[in-house]
């Protein structure tokens, strides 16, 4: 296993996580033994080369994704052995989504697609707009609240992806190469924004990349290989974070304290 | 959620409107097959079920309308003497050629009537009056086969069975499932023309009205219990008969019942297929609403939604189109129906199929890689 830094708090903890998968009568062995611990208020890199098991691991950490063995826990919580049907409420109130490919709903404007994720929680009315409006204000989209996905810049989508990804408040943001199709600019914009919501707001920030350009935000790098967690590396912000970070509730106070200079 | 499924469903006109041709197609498929059955059948019976008569005395053994035999005249007098019958009237159908103006033939039906007695006249008259039916040539055919018959107008002349025949009216919309037009004149006439070849054996039906106070099916027991060798049918008997005989013993009837069986399967198969592709089409937001905590309930919810928008919708437009259709087979060569009933069968089975046809794809919805949604 390999130890992880320094934290307040660790939320998500991963022991022995292994998936399999069955191809005829060979078994591919896309994760193995990966031992792990995730810490809130802190931007953590997972990298390796393409089939190295990077998403299958962000999946499995995810909950859309069923481990063949081991045991996962998520804020404490065992989740290994929770029903299928069970695994819906942890990814609402646990866990956000960033994706690459932004998944935006494209009939829906950016208010709309971010209010989706709280009506995709039960809420409804008025104050899922303005809670929404909220959020988009926060990542900077003040005057795009009413447009439409394909009217979008790539950063602009992602920001709005990031605002649905914070919509359930969740501790923890699962994020799967989310610079990759941006230019530099809004990718550096995105990243920005991912660490400042580790260490203003102390969610988990885990964040699948290849891209090198991000490299210096994260607090801790995993490298995978071929299924297995490798090596991890320490970067000179994981100390910075750590003072940085004082503990609050995640996402309590995130609308209060983001000021985002683009 | 409610937002979501109609966005989805008209975010992307040309690809709504596409689905909507496909459910339209389907319907108006499903629905001229099925009017023409229902068109056919009710063609085929319905001197019967326009007879206004209760009750209907046939030789025995004679299954349906179009094969009337002659009987003797004395059962029609058997029949006035039977408790029960307020009216009987003596009806002749019968095969005959009609010769045109210019000399060419044609087969016709000749229905030998009472005029101004109620049963077994024709309806829907629409030029000339039912009663110069009694002259000695009048007959009244319908405008549909106006071309057929070589007559135009009323007055115009013609020949049956070497009779003179004179047109005096004209009725709308009688069709004749076999290709004889019917030709409609008095009893008196009709025997002219059909030339029975016994002089007692004179009638081919006895239409029966029963007296008020008495069922049809107790003056049908009281004359079974009199009279011999005919066969005493309701209305409703005969009709169902005669529909019977012509839909599923001869092959015209089976090629129009398999033409709408055909219809709602390829109809079913569209649907399904229209509604399986434009859910497809939102495979990966589907795959997204699961990955950000989406229950399959809230998915299911939002496919049934849409499903019966695109239902609801497809079947508007549908309506339109096949009144549209349904309008001009009045005047062409095969009757299309579509019945209230018919109506409100199909916006069922519009909103089923999709419904159904959604159900397939929330199948492969709920079993989502999910490696899908992470994947540029």
């Amino acid at each position: 296993m390999i130890s992880s830094i320094r934290s307040a708090k660790t939320v998500i903890r991963a022991r022995g996580l292994s998936k399999h998968y069955r191809e005829g009568a060979t078994e591919l062995r896309a994760l193995s033994e990966v031992d792990l611990d995730i810490h809130d208020g802190q931007l953590t890199l997972l990298m390796g080369p393409s089939g190295s098991g990077k998403t299958t691991l962000l999946s499995i950490l995810g909950c859309i994704l069923r481990a063949s063995a081991g045991q996962l826990e998520l804020l404490g919580e065992d989740v290994t052995s929770l029903p299928e049907k069970e695994l819906p409420r942890i990814r609402r109130n646990a866990i956000g989504f960033v994706f690459q490919g932004f998944n935006l709903f494209p009939a829906l404007t950016a208010a709309e697609n971010v209010a989706l994720a709280m009506n995709v929680r039960g809420l409804r009315g008025n104050l899922v707009q303005e809670h929404a409006e909220r959020l988009l204000l926060e990542v900077g989209l003040e005057d795009r609240m009413g447009a439409f996905p394909a009217d979008l810049s790539g950063g602009q989508k992602q920001r709005v992806a990031i605002a649905r990804a914070l919509a359930g408040d969740p501790p923890i943001l699962l994020a799967d190469e989310p610079t990759a199709a941006l230019d530099s600019i809004s990718g550096r914009t995105v990243i920005e924004l991912l660490q400042r919501l580790a260490h203003h707001s102390g969610r988990a920030v885990v964040m699948v990349t290849h891209d090198p350009r991000v490299l210096s935000y994260g607090d801790r790098i995993l490298h995978l290989e071929d299924g297995r967690l490798a090596r991890e590396e320490a970067t000179q912000h994981t100390l910075v974070a750590t003072q940085r970070f004082s503990p609050t509730q995640p996402g309590a106070n995130f609308s209060a304290d983001l000021p985002f200079e683009f | 959620m409610a937002l979501l499924a109609r966005r989805n469903l008209f975010h992307d006109r040309i690809r709504f409107a596409v689905t909507l041709t496909g459910i339209v197609f389907a319907l108006v498929l499903i629905i001229v097959q099925f009017g023409l059955f229902l068109g056919f059948t009710t063609t085929t019976s319905n001197n019967i079920d326009h007879s206004k008569a209760d009750l209907w005395i046939v030789f025995h053994s004679v299954g349906y309308f179009d094969t009337g035999r002659m009987f003797s005249e004395r059962k029609y007098y058997e029949v006035l003497a039977t408790p029960g019958v307020h009216q009987a009237d003596k009806y002749i159908q019968s095969f005959a050629y009609w010769k045109k103006p210019d000399g060419g033939v044609e087969n016709v039906q000749v229905i030998g009537f009472h005029p101004g007695r109620g049963l077994g006249e024709p309806w829907n008259l629409v030029e000339g009056d039912l009663a110069d039916a009694k002259q000695e040539d009048g007959v009244i055919v319908d405008e549909l086969y106006k071309d057929k018959l070589g007559v135009s107008r009323i007055g115009d002349r013609a020949e049956i069975g070497d009779h003179r025949a004179r047109v005096v009216g004209f009725t709308r919309g009688i069709r004749s499932f076999t290709t004889s037009p019917f030709v409609y004149t008095s009893f008196k006439n009709s025997l002219n023309y059909t030339r029975p070849e016994s002089r007692e054996d004179q009638l081919t039906y006895i239409l029966i009205k029963v007296a008020p106070g008495f069922s049809p099916a107790e003056v049908q027991g009281n004359l079974r219990a009199r009279i011999h060798d005919v066969d005493i049918y309701t209305s409703k008997e005969f009709s169902r008969r005669t529909r019977f005989y012509w839909m599923f013993t001869t092959g015209a009837g089976l090629a129009v019942l398999t033409a709408a069986l055909m219809g709602l399967v390829v109809g079913v198969a569209v649907v399904a297929q229209t509604i399986y592709a434009a859910t497809m089409d939102h495979i990966r937001e589907y795959g997204t609403l699961k990955a950000i905590g989406a229950t399959n309930n809230y998915l299911y919810r939002v496919l049934i939604e849409q499903a019966v928008w695109s239902a609801v919708l497809g079947y508007g437009f549908a309506m339109i189109v096949a009144h549209f259709i349904v309008q001009s087979s009045e005047k062409g060569g095969a009757l299309i129906l579509m019945p209230l009933s018919m109506k409100i069968v199909m916006l069922f089975l519009a909103v089923f199929m999709c419904i159904a046809a959604a159900f397939v794809s929330i199948n492969k919805i709920t079993r989502i890689d999910p490696a899908m949604v992470f994947k540029s």
